[in-house]
């Protein structure tokens, strides 16, 4: 849960908007109970019965907008993955999408999320992994779902995580010669200097905005 | 010493030059085996489809080797809406596939409503109006994929007709939208205006001689040598190269998945239309073909139901929070608040002015939480990952994008095959760069 406190990014005496004593508590669903609703305890029982090592893998569950996310320990997506891929009840033949989320207030603070669409039964369910920034590694599932390959190079690329057993890790959208991985909340962006007086236009995360 | 072999015979010495040790060089080299080349195609080649650039290593005519560099076309779209309201968004994510702009835009208006819960709150109408567009969407996007496709096959005359029919679609897109591409059309909550009568008038236009359009492009080239020599049997990929490689969409469904998030992962209400997913067993470039062209005639089916379910009605969320406030309209200097807005705010309601000020500079927020939404592209399973933190911006909207995903099986398709066929292959899969890299 995050606390945001005013309204313009503005902290000190520059803020006259009146806004500066507002303090927001954001939440999000952080742990769902069973009964989880609908098909998703079908799923979550099937996963405890074809993966013994269930109690290990899975740190969470939850359940939020119609969606399920299991939230699995880093070093084992890769046999979550497989199980969820072959196991007769469960058919995710279909690693929809691998990317990133920086929460930068957490303490594994890099997320990756896994989207994965069973074509069988027609259903998605979302994995997602948290690293810490200091030693962002975790397997790679490209042995299990090939059509990884590029995406967790992206994600690679982007949020600087390593995937160990990636057959060829590199940037893919930055230059290979680029420093840092754009995708991170704190990563620089640079002002625009302007040929006026020596004026410069913010970094638009530093410029006065909305909260 | 001597240079060449000599023997003497009655006339003397006969040197017999026969050209050193050329023969044993010669013997040495295998041409069929040994001419090893690479050769870059790419990131400026008429025939990849924009910059995409393909490192390919030849012996002879086959590619024994094919890797593939893309992120030429990389603007940081997703990092730049992590900077601007939900709202503005939709002018982002728009010019990512811009082959297919209401397809990103729908995909994020609906990834954004669900984040808000306001799914079963869109007006009727405007999820009408957002299946139309989408369709003749399809429409234009297989079009420019036939057009570009035959014009690097040879069937350059398929260029000229595939443009021309794509042009009229944009025409009504201009009509409606007020641009050609591009248009941050859709937007959460709705769409920004209401169809006028005339492009209804001219959609009517459009369904009467698009089919027999299609027929000619049909009789042009379903039947034709050269075409059928260069796209049949070329290029193939099975159903299990394509779920292992995550290529979705027309490629698959030629290789005979009738896998259709329309039908199977149903949106916008697109179980209550009557349309069928056309598929082919062949899995090669030609069945690709014949399934895109079924689809559009699939999708000139649901337009037509589209049209006749137009009701009047809102085309924007009745929420005064979300829904922005302006009536617009054409004026003098374009598209924007209608007159009678601008009185009503400047003139006679303080609180409206506010009201309008801080919904368009601040924009709503959106309740914390994370939703994936899938939607059936013209190139396949468009999916929309957005993330709020309660805020008023996103915090993080990752596209998985089809022409991105697509694109790593082209190795599979093009080593072993001939030079000329990673052409078909290449196209075959209808990559976009500007939705690959973002």
């Amino acid at each position: 849960m995050s606390v945001e406190q005013g309204m313009f990014g503005v902290g000190g005496t520059g803020d006259t908007s009146g806004f500066s004593g507002l303090v927001r508590r954001r939440s999000a669903v952080v742990e769902s109970q069973r009964p989880l609703g609908g098909e998703f305890d079908e799923i979550v029982d099937a996963l405890e019965e074809a993966y013994p090592q269930f109690a290990d893998a899975i740190e969470r569950v939850v359940v939020d907008r119609g969606e399920l996310t299991l939230h699995i320990v880093p070093e084992r997506i890769a046999e979550v993955c497989q199980t969820m891929r072959d196991d007769a009840s469960l058919r995710y033949e279909l690693l929809s999408s691998v990317s990133g989320v920086d929460y930068l207030t957490d303490e594994r603070r890099l997320h990756v999320v896994y989207q994965l669409t069973s074509m069988t039964y027609r259903r998605h369910v979302r994995l997602e992994c948290a690293v810490a920034v200091d030693k962002p590694s975790l397997p790679s599932v490209t042995a299990v779902y090939p059509t990884a390959d590029w995406q967790e190079r992206e994600t690679y690329d982007m949020f600087g995580v390593v995937f160990e057993g990636h057959p060829n890790l590199t940037r893919i959208l930055m230059p290979d010669d680029w420093e840092g991985y754009p995708q991170r909340k704190d990563y620089p962006l640079g002002g625009v200097p302007v040929e006026y007086k020596g004026a410069e236009i913010p970094p638009p995360d530093q410029r006065r905005s909305y909260k | 010493m001597s240079y060449a072999p000599e023997r003497e015979t009655t006339e003397g010495k006969v040197f017999t030059v026969t050209g050193g040790d050329w023969d044993d060089v010669v013997s040495g080299t295998d041409p069929i085996h040994d001419e090893r080349i690479v050769v870059n195609m790419g990131p400026q080649h008429p025939s990849t489809h924009g910059v995409l650039r393909l490192i390919l290593e030849l012996e002879g005519e086959t590619v024994t080797d094919c890797r593939l560099v893309v992120g030429y076309l990389h603007t940081g779209i997703e990092k730049n809406l992590e900077y601007r309201n939900w709202t503005q968004g939709t002018t982002f994510v728009t010019r990512m596939d811009y082959l297919a702009p209401l397809f990103n835009e729908t995909g994020y208006s609906l990834a954004v409503e669900k984040l808000l819960g306001i799914t079963d709150r869109i007006p009727e109408r405007a999820t009408t109006i957002r299946v139309l567009m989408m369709e003749l969407n399809r429409i234009s996007s297989h079009l420019v994929w036939l057009a570009t496709t035959g014009m690097e096959l040879g069937a350059l005359s398929m260029m000229i007709y595939g443009f021309r029919e794509r042009e009229f679609i944009l025409d009504i897109f201009e009509m409606i939208t007020g641009l050609r591409m591009n248009m941050a059309y859709v937007r959460p909550g709705g769409v920004s205006q209401d169809v006028p009568q005339e492009a209804i008038k001219k959609i009517q236009e459009f369904l009467k001689f698009m089919p027999k359009r299609l027929k000619e492009y049909e009789d042009l080239l379903s039947g034709q040598p050269i075409w059928k020599a260069r796209t049949q049997g070329v290029a193939v990929l099975d159903v299990t190269g394509c779920l292992a490689m995550g290529v979705t969409g027309p490629v698959l469904r030629s290789a005979g998945l009738p896998w259709d998030l329309r039908k199977t992962r149903p949106y916008c209400g697109y179980e209550t239309y009557e349309f069928d997913v056309p598929t082919r067993p062949e899995g090669d470039v030609y069945a690709r073909y014949l399934v895109r062209l079924a689809e559009m005639r699939e999708s000139i089916k649901i337009v037509e139901q589209c049209l006749d379910r137009l009701k009047p009605g809102p085309v924007m969320i009745e929420d005064k929070k979300i829904a922005w406030p302006a009536q617009l309209a054409v004026g003098q200097d374009g598209l924007g608040n209608s007159l009678e807005h601008i009185a009503k705010i400047m003139g006679q309601s303080m609180e409206s002015l506010i009201h309008h000020f801080k919904l368009v500079t601040e924009g709503f927020r959106v309740p914390a939480g994370q939703v994936y939404q899938q939607i059936e592209s013209p190139r396949g399973e468009l999916g929309i990952h957005a993330v709020s933190d309660g805020g008023t911006r996103p915090y993080r909207v990752h596209y998985r994008e089809p022409s991105f995903i697509n694109l790593q099986a082209i190795p599979a398709m093009a080593e072993g095959g001939l030079l000329a066929d990673v052409i078909a292959g290449g196209a075959s899969l209808d990559p976009v760069m500007g939705g690959c890299d973002r």
